[in-house]
């Protein structure tokens, strides 16, 4: 059948990506004898789960209010709001945090608000602070998810439903949409929020809000033990494929069919303008306000940012753009062949570099390539390498719902018209999954251009990516120069994503 | 001569069997209700689902090393007959050059079927762009420029008014006389069968039961039949 | 894996062509090597007197570096290391992997401090720095700053060489008594950060009263942001030392050089660049002195330093302790 190269490259990137997830934790066990938990090492086992799941529970519960209200709504700037929501995710992480701490931190806006007013000031750190970041770095990933699940679905089946009442609309069209998006949402974000590190401890207060990635930091940095750091990113792998499993045991294929792409209005209910207004006038605010203080943070010393800034940005720029097409082709692969056979292993291998901490995968690369070559001289590949694998399992989730759905309706006819391999591709499967294509090459690129990836294990001198030369100069006093760097790089990021969503939404049908 | 040799088909523990041939130019109507596997016998016939047993054949020869595309054979479907997001002259195109290299005879070919259709100057109209009716005629261009011996029709009409769907039955009617095509077509409408069939078979409780002349079957109804056509 | 095992193999033959002038491979970490650290001025310094090439190889901290370090073992291509701190030091020395100083420089160190493998290139004292605008009666000791509702930020000792160094402070000035400090300091605590510079960042923000930092730290702002507004609280305890320390491989091919370069590294024209690239105390005070404005720095009386075999013995300990204590 035509589907064997198909199925057989699938199957080699598979094996690629659990190479490295896999085997650089293999290559850290081997590095020393047995390990064992520490009572400590479960209490942060427990506190990454729960910090995980209340994240990713409040992310989803906001972003279908959202995402609904966004879908229903026409209004003057709702594009742009759509493609600003998406910035949040691809911030730094420590960016987004000073961000967030400007609105809601010690001495920030709503606390001198609520001061003003003579109410006690409240404290955002500990758990609820470290979900809270959690959710504005995520709900904006799950409300785009949601909506795309929305523009999926065909415009007859809202007119058929229209014709029948409210509840059966959210019976008949949302849920089964949701049934077959949000599982997959979900489990990004629980996976995101799994390896967090910066945030949880920023945010958490003290070590009470250890999560897993600090036992594996700790493990490598002061104990030098890469033993036991193996035996927490397994751990890790362990509760990723748990939560891979679950996911896919609740996500229903979407059984909505395929229209014929007649654009989509929908009406929305009556003297509900209200309601909408609200929550899109406050999922805009809780985004866009700790954005607006990186702006207003780091124009100041925009102008004097010293000329390896620049440099670096533009080494950077090259790398986000090498990484995502990587990605891309990756995540494309993936998520057809699966869509074809409906591979438990391929879909897990997609997912799986969301549970790999990125200093196991960075030490364990370092370990393998480092007999063999110098660091430094494969500093850059390695590290466009590492943020394409990064960013699959966000692509592969976008892509997955629309090629099953695309394969659904679709298959029997291409295959009727002799139609595959590259004809397929162009005229087939780029046209329909343009816009999730659009929406996760931006997101790959930009995602690759803010992490710090391994690049910091690797770099020799003259390789500093943006993200490097940010967190340089912040060790180095100049936090007015890292804030500005840092606003240069989101501005860039942001570019770059803004440019791929764009151009896939112009080039949807 | 097509023929069904034996032939079982399996859909997740539905077993269907066939063992039966039409001659060359046959209308045939494969007549059944909701369930009983018309649409599981087209598919096996079009090459999307693998024979558990037996063969089918056209003109003698086995038709199991065939992928769909290599088939004798064209589908119309009962949605899903046109991609949304090309245009008319596209969706053609890819009927008679996958890698969309036309030359100016396609073109001029591509016109010719249109004009026959009366879907003149529509080559870059989008599916949605059009009526029922004209979307019925453009499916029916793609096939009729596929240009195959068979023609399987799996219900495409189901969903236009009675009235559309005589006047696209009529049609194909025509060009399979003028291409002396073989038509086999799914339906659960026994007037679509008197109005287009030569012969019928009758889709039943996992068996196919050989093809009977559309009058003598009507005529005098087997007891399926008149199970099925009610009191 | 074999083929890309090959694949890099061959990558590499790429750089023995290279090889003209002899290059001295310098092991540390980031800022040290970063455009604006000590780095470029002491490679350019020294590569003018050694006809050879400096080449610094990073990792993110002092830490990193060990870690670094010991994944590599013997056949690590570094020369010299630069950048462990006493807290390291000992661990350091367990790898068998460094070769005793050739020479030991005189230097200028609160206290006395000799080692056979390290030489110390730079140190400070760590210190709560503060707004002196918005704070204008700091704390005088870890007990006042524990008494009071000053809220301050500290780094956390599992990953970041300043938050162990706090750990080693409370521990070296209470002893058996350091638990109920942390204790008593749990509720000042406004959050803990996995490095240096979110802690910073976290302060100059105005998310808390007080940072743990250098006692150096002020002499930044007042230099390079001309800004006089950030103090260093001196504490009754006296003040724990972080001393930065180099040394060289036993696997090095470049034996003499790398002696060359510990030797530039200790003499006045490397020591002077250290103030305010480093924000440091230069390890042996330059002739010309410090630079304008440090003399403006805060000069504890008491300086508190474990040997580095005692501060392997207690890190374990005292960092579990500190977590049992804060994690209640």
């Amino acid at each position: 059948m035509a589907d064997r190269p198909l199925q057989i490259t699938a199957g080699l990137l598979a094996l690629l990506i659990a190479t490295l997830v896999l085997g650089t934790a293999l290559a850290l066990a081997s590095q020393s004898g047995g390990a064992s938990l520490h009572p400590a090492d479960w209490s942060a086992i427990r506190f990454t789960i729960l910090q995980a799941l209340l994240s990713t529970a409040f992310s989803c519960a906001l972003a279908i209010p959202t995402a609904r209200a966004l879908m229903r709504r026409r209004f003057p700037g709702r594009q742009a709001l759509i493609l600003l929501m998406g910035a949040p995710f691809l911030l730094p992480v420590i960016v987004a945090v000073l961000g967030l701490l400007t609105i809601y931190g010690r001495s920030g806006l709503l606390n001198a608000a609520l001061q003003a007013v003579g109410i006690a000031p409240i404290s955002i750190y500990g758990l609820w602070g470290v979900v809270l970041a959690h959710v504005f770095f995520n709900l904006p990933l799950a409300t785009r998810i949601l909506l795309n699940g929305w523009h999926a679905i065909p415009a007859e089946r809202f007119r058929l439903a229209e014709t029948l009442n409210l509840p059966s609309l959210f019976r008949h069209i949302e849920l089964p949409m949701l049934r077959a998006t949000l599982p997959g949402a979900a489990l990004s974000i629980f996976l995101v929020c799994l390896t967090s590190f910066v945030v949880a401890l920023t945010l958490g207060g003290g070590p009470k809000a250890t999560t897993l990635e600090l036992a594996i930091y700790q493990a490598l940095r002061f104990d030098f033990d890469p033993g036991k750091a193996a035996l927490l990113a397994a751990i890790q792998f362990a509760i990723c494929t748990a939560a891979v499993t679950l996911s896919a045991r609740f996500t229903l294929p979407s059984a909505l069919g395929a229209g014929l792409d007649r654009s989509l209005v929908l009406r929305a209910p009556k003297g509900r303008k209200a309601q909408d207004a609200i929550v899109i006038t406050a999922g805009a605010l809780f985004l866009l306000l700790p954005l607006f203080a990186v702006l207003i943070e780091g124009l100041p010393a925009l102008p004097f940012l010293p000329i390896e800034v620049w440099q670096a940005a533009t080494r950077s720029i090259w790398m986000a753009l090498a990484s995502a097409a990587l990605s891309t082709t990756a995540a494309l692969t993936l998520a057809q062949a699966t869509a074809r056979k409906g591979s438990r292993l391929l879909e897990l291998s997609a997912m799986l570099p969301l549970s790999a901490s990125g200093l196991v995968l960075g030490t364990g690369l370092f370990l393998m390539v480092r007999p063999y070559i110098r660091p430094e001289d494969v500093a850059l590949p390695v590290t466009i390498l590492v943020n394409a694998l990064m960013s699959l399992p966000f692509l592969y989730r976008l892509l997955f719902p629309e090629a099953q759905a695309l394969h659904a309706a679709y298959d029997r006819l291409a295959q009727a018209m002799a139609l595959t391999g590259w004809p397929r591709l162009r005229y087939l499967t780029l046209p329909r999954l343009a816009r999730p294509l659009g929406l996760g090459t931006g997101l790959a690129a930009a995602l690759s251009m803010g992490d710090l990836g391994v690049i910091a294990l690797f770099a020799g001198q003259g390789q500093a990516t943006l993200p490097l030369v940010v967190q340089r100069l912040s060790g180095a006093y100049r936090m007015d120069e890292a804030a500005a760097a840092a606003l240069l790089l989101v501005a860039l990021s942001f570019t770059l994503f803004a440019l791929c969503d764009l151009g896939g939404r112009r080039a949807a049908p | 001569m097509l023929h069904l040799d034996h032939l079982t088909l399996t859909v997740d523990g539905f077993r269907l069997s066939a063992d039966w041939s039409i001659e060359t130019g046959t209308k045939l109507a494969l007549l059944g209700g909701s369930g009983e596997g018309k649409s599981t016998l087209l598919m096996g016939l079009a090459g999307f689902l693998p024979p558990t047993s037996g063969r089918i054949l056209w003109q003698g020869r086995d038709l199991a090393a065939l992928s769909p595309a290599e088939r004798p054979m064209a589908i119309l479907f009962q949605d899903q007959n046109l991609f949304p997001h090309l245009t008319l002259g596209q969706n053609l195109g890819l009927a008679l050059n996958p890698r969309m290299k036309l030359t100016a005879a396609d073109h001029a070919r591509i016109a010719q079927v249109l004009d026959r259709l009366g879907l003149s100057g529509m080559q870059s109209r989008k599916p949605a762009d059009l009526s029922g009716g004209q979307q019925g005629r453009a499916a029916l261009g793609r096939v009729l420029l596929q240009a195959r011996p068979i023609l399987l029709l799996d219900e495409p009409f189901a969903a236009l008014g009675p009235a559309l769907k005589a006047d696209l039955l009529a049609l194909v009617s025509d060009l399979a006389a003028e291409a002396g095509t073989t038509v086999v077509m799914v339906t659960h409408d026994p007037a679509d069968a008197t109005r287009f069939a030569d012969q019928v078979v009758l889709v039943h409780d996992g068996v196919a039961d050989t093809p009977l002349e559309t009058k003598a079957i009507f005529a005098d109804p087997p007891a399926a039949l008149r199970a099925y056509l009610g009191p | 894996m074999k083929p890309i095992h090959l694949a890099l193999a061959f990558l590499s033959l790429g750089h023995m062509a290279m090889a003209d002038a002899p290059v001295l491979n310098v092991l540390t970490y980031d800022s040290f090597a970063a455009e604006w650290g000590p780095g470029p001025a002491i490679a350019k310094g020294f590569e003018a007197t050694c006809a050879c090439k400096i080449n610094y190889i990073t990792a993110g901290d002092g830490a990193a570096v060990l870690s670094r370090l010991k994944m590599e073992g013997a056949t690590s291509e570094a020369d010299v290391v630069v950048g462990l701190d006493t807290t390291l030091t000992e661990s350091a020395r367990a790898t068998g992997l460094f070769a005793p100083l050739a020479a030991t420089a005189p230097n200028d160190l609160p206290v006395p401090y000799t080692d056979a493998n390290f030489e110390p290139f730079d140190w400070g004292w760590f210190a709560f720095v503060y707004d002196n605008t918005k704070l204008t009666n700091p704390p005088k000791s870890f007990k006042e700053l524990a008494a009071s509702n000053l809220k301050i930020v500290i780094e956390d000792p599992r990953s970041s060489t300043p938050g162990l160094g706090l750990v080693m402070w409370v521990k070296d000035a209470y002893g058996t008594d350091s638990a109920n400090i942390w204790k008593d300091l749990a509720d000042n605590i406004v959050t803990v950060t996995p490095s240096w510079d979110e802690a910073y960042g976290l302060f100059l923000k105005g998310e808390a009263d007080m940072v743990l930092s250098y006692t150096t730290s002020p002499a930044y702002h007042l230099i390079a942001e001309k800004d006089a507004t950030k103090s260093a609280a001196p504490f009754a305890e006296g003040h724990y030392m972080q001393v930065e320390v180099a040394g060289k491989l036993a696997s090095s091919k470049q034996q003499p050089l790398a002696d060359q370069f510990l030797a530039y590294l200790a003499s006045d024209a490397a020591q002077a660049t250290i103030p305010t690239t480093n924000w440091m105390y230069p390890a042996k005070t330059p002739a010309e002195g410090l630079p304008k404005g440090y003399e403006t720095l805060i000069k504890p009386l008491k300086s508190l330093l474990f040997s580095p075999t005692e501060a392997e013995g207690q890190r374990q300990a005292a960092v579990e302790e500190w977590q049992t204590a804060l994690s209640k």
